[in-house]
């Protein structure tokens, strides 16, 4: 080889090249590795409604059914807990329930499709835990105004009997109504509502 | 030449056997003022070696399986229930790895604040401290994802709440928490990844991370309890006057930490490997139960003066994000210390006031925000843990100012001084007061 000049342009041009190309073939080679942490077909398809029976379901009584793997309360009202219900209004986030986080047919004072029964997603919307279903009066460690409700026992977060959240908490949201639909006075679908 | 001698040559020869040891062992010079808090070093290499060997052995039986067995018990906490019953040695192996867990958090939290009070962060020692910071990173995702494995309920839970963390985030949040589960809920997909970060790809990076942090070390040499830089000071063979070889003055100083340490270790695995429900904790010995969380859940105690201060922030503006911005925070600004202390002085022992002042209020917040953190939230404690929140913030983000001109009444002397153990020992006493003091009073309130 004759003594040639080094062509740094070239040399550059080549590095950043071939640097590029080689980061295009990086992101792509990780593609499918990044891909398999999504939920697989399996899981996704995993999410069939539920239907119950709820004919045996006393006024007071609260029953958990699992859906795609989440809980979901079923509890009968009392009269005098669904009285009681525009009484926390000034206390809470979203008494309107104005935040989609119920279908539009669950969209009123009770978040139901009857006054009567509340069907609800247990999954606090803070980070997740199930609250604890608090239905005692005024007791001692969530005050003298408690009319029934539900309590995070992670992080305190506090939700009335329409599983409306109140002020002053760390869940930020209304608890999540699934979509639903009676099948009959006694079944319930849970998962769908065409 | 003996043959040892001769094999040796062959060898260094063909591999930096000898200069190496010397360069690392034989050869590298500590500063001979090497007191109490020095231990904590080596001693978290020993607990990753433990860890290592006994994470093995319990791969060797434990399967990462969420679904049900024919009794209806989940198949990952049938099979942590055979290694306890039926393995021989099974209960001692896993005892030794849950003891394990929380031993190398009190080792490296030692280990860091022994870097806090002696300024062993500072200048030239910034990067020693950036790697250890991405192993104490390391060692939460690790001891994280560990305790998912024995799929408890309190596994499940724990997880759950993590995980929903991530949900927080604007935006991207809920399909980024989805990827992290690969299912809508805490499932079997979940402890089987767990399983596969937390026995290869996360060790891994730790031991790469351990080693770059023992380079840039011997790199800069140790710092010591008087901050002074023994390099400025050399005898006429280049030894710096105020060093000893680690080899063999520290290495049986080390081994004297190891065996004490070990007394202390085999105490708690023989006698109370569940630590009155501190390291392993009850509800986990429940099946995992996707339908019911536990009355009370709480992290394991190493992580609770963060999840106080994820606690302590309320959510506003329609999200909980912040919270979550306050945790990661509390744990990302450690990392910046080097930066944010402005002080020339390293050691404590010739600090000014205000940093005293500043640092004494920091171990209250946060031995305070651990006991609030591993208890049930209440209107007055939420309050206690959010002043605590301020301080430990304020620990930090006022460094600049208050380390600005906080100049000690002794000067910083020229060669290394003896360590007053009489006053190690008053401190170590203060400490465990306050412990107990600050105990006392959050269950009050």
């Amino acid at each position: 080889m004759s003594e040639q000049q080094v062509d740094t342009g070239r040399r550059r041009f080549l590095t950043v090249a071939t640097s590029a190309v080689g980061g295009v073939a990086v992101v792509g080679v990780a593609t499918p590795f990044l891909m398999s942490f999504f939920p697989s077909e399996r899981a996704k398809a995993a999410g069939a409604p539920v239907e119950v029976d709820i004919s045996k379901l006393e006024p007071g009584q609260k029953v958990n059914v699992e859906w795609r793997g989440k809980p979901v309360w079923l509890l009968s009202r009392t009269k005098q807990q669904i009285a009681d219900l525009p009484k926390n209004d000034p206390k809470l986030v979203d008494p309107k329930s104005e935040v989609e986080q119920q279908p539009k047919y669950c969209q009123n004072e009770g978040r139901s499709i009857k006054p009567e029964l509340l069907v609800a997603v247990g999954i606090c919307t803070h980070l997740g835990c199930s609250p604890t279903f608090r239905p005692d009066l005024a007791p001692a460690d969530l005050g003298p105004e408690w009319l029934g409700g539900f309590y995070c026992p992670c992080h305190g977060s506090k939700f009335d009997l329409a599983a409306r959240v109140f002020k002053g908490v760390p869940a930020p949201k209304n608890l999540e109504i699934p979509p639903h639909k009676y099948l009959s006075d006694t079944r319930l679908l849970i998962g769908d509502d065409k | 030449m003996s043959k040892g001698q001769k094999l040796l040559n062959w060898i260094d020869d063909r591999f930096p056997l000898s200069s190496m040891l010397k360069e690392h062992v034989t050869e590298y010079y500590a500063p001979k003022n090497f007191n109490f808090w020095y231990f904590f070093g080596s001693l978290a290499m020993l607990v990753l070696v433990i860890q290592i060997v006994t994470g093995i052995f319990l791969t060797m039986n434990y399967k990462p399986d969420g679904n049900l067995n024919a009794a209806g018990v989940p198949v990952a906490f049938a099979s942590v229930e055979y290694i306890m019953r039926d393995v021989a040695g099974g209960w001692i192996i896993r005892y030794m790895h849950s003891t394990g867990a929380s031993m190398f958090f009190v080792v490296v939290y030692l280990h860091m604040f022994r870097g806090l009070i002696y300024g062993s962060y500072k200048q030239p020692r910034e990067l020693v401290w950036l790697f250890g910071c991405l192993i104490f990173l390391c060692l939460m995702a690790e001891a994280f994802m560990g305790y998912l494995l024995p799929w408890g309920q309190m596994s499940f839970w724990g997880a759950q709440v993590i995980v929903n963390l991530f949900g927080s985030i604007p935006v991207i949040g809920p399909d980024l928490s989805v990827w992290i589960r690969g299912d809508f809920v805490v499932s079997d997909a979940t402890l089987n990844r767990f399983f596969a970060l937390h026995v290869i790809a996360v060790p891994l990076v730790l031991l790469a991370l351990v080693v770059a942090h023992l380079i840039a070390l011997h790199e800069v040499g140790s710092n010591n309890p008087d901050g002074v830089e023994i390099k400025k000071l050399k005898d006429e063979n280049g030894i710096p006057l105020d060093g000893i070889p680690f080899h063999p003055y520290y290495t049986v100083k080390d081994i004297f930490g190891v065996a004490v340490f070990l007394i202390v270790f085999s105490a708690i695995v023989f006698f109370l490997p569940e630590m009155g429900g501190y390291f392993l904790e009850h509800p986990n010995f429940d099946q995992a139960d996707p339908l019911k969380t536990p009355p009370h859940i709480a992290p394991v105690w190493y992580f609770t003066p963060f999840y106080a201060i994820l606690r302590a922030i309320p959510s506003f503006l329609g999200t909980q994000v912040w919270g979550v911005i306050g945790m990661g925070a509390a744990v990302v600004v450690i990392a910046f210390l080097p930066w944010l202390d402005r002080s020339p002085i390293k050691s404590i022992r010739y600090r000014g006031p205000k940093f005293k002042f500043m640092l004494v209020l920091f171990i209250i917040a946060f031995i305070g925000l651990g006991i609030l953190g591993a208890m049930p939230p209440t209107a007055g404690r939420t309050l206690i843990s959010q002043i605590l929140s301020f301080v430990y913030f304020a620990f930090f983000l006022g460094m600049p100012f208050y380390t600005k001109n906080d100049v000690g009444s002794v000067p910083v002397p020229t060669r290394v001084t003896e360590t007053n153990g009489k006053r190690q020992l008053q401190f170590l006493v203060l400490v465990a007061i306050t412990v107990i003091a600050a105990y006392l009073f959050a269950t009050n309130v």
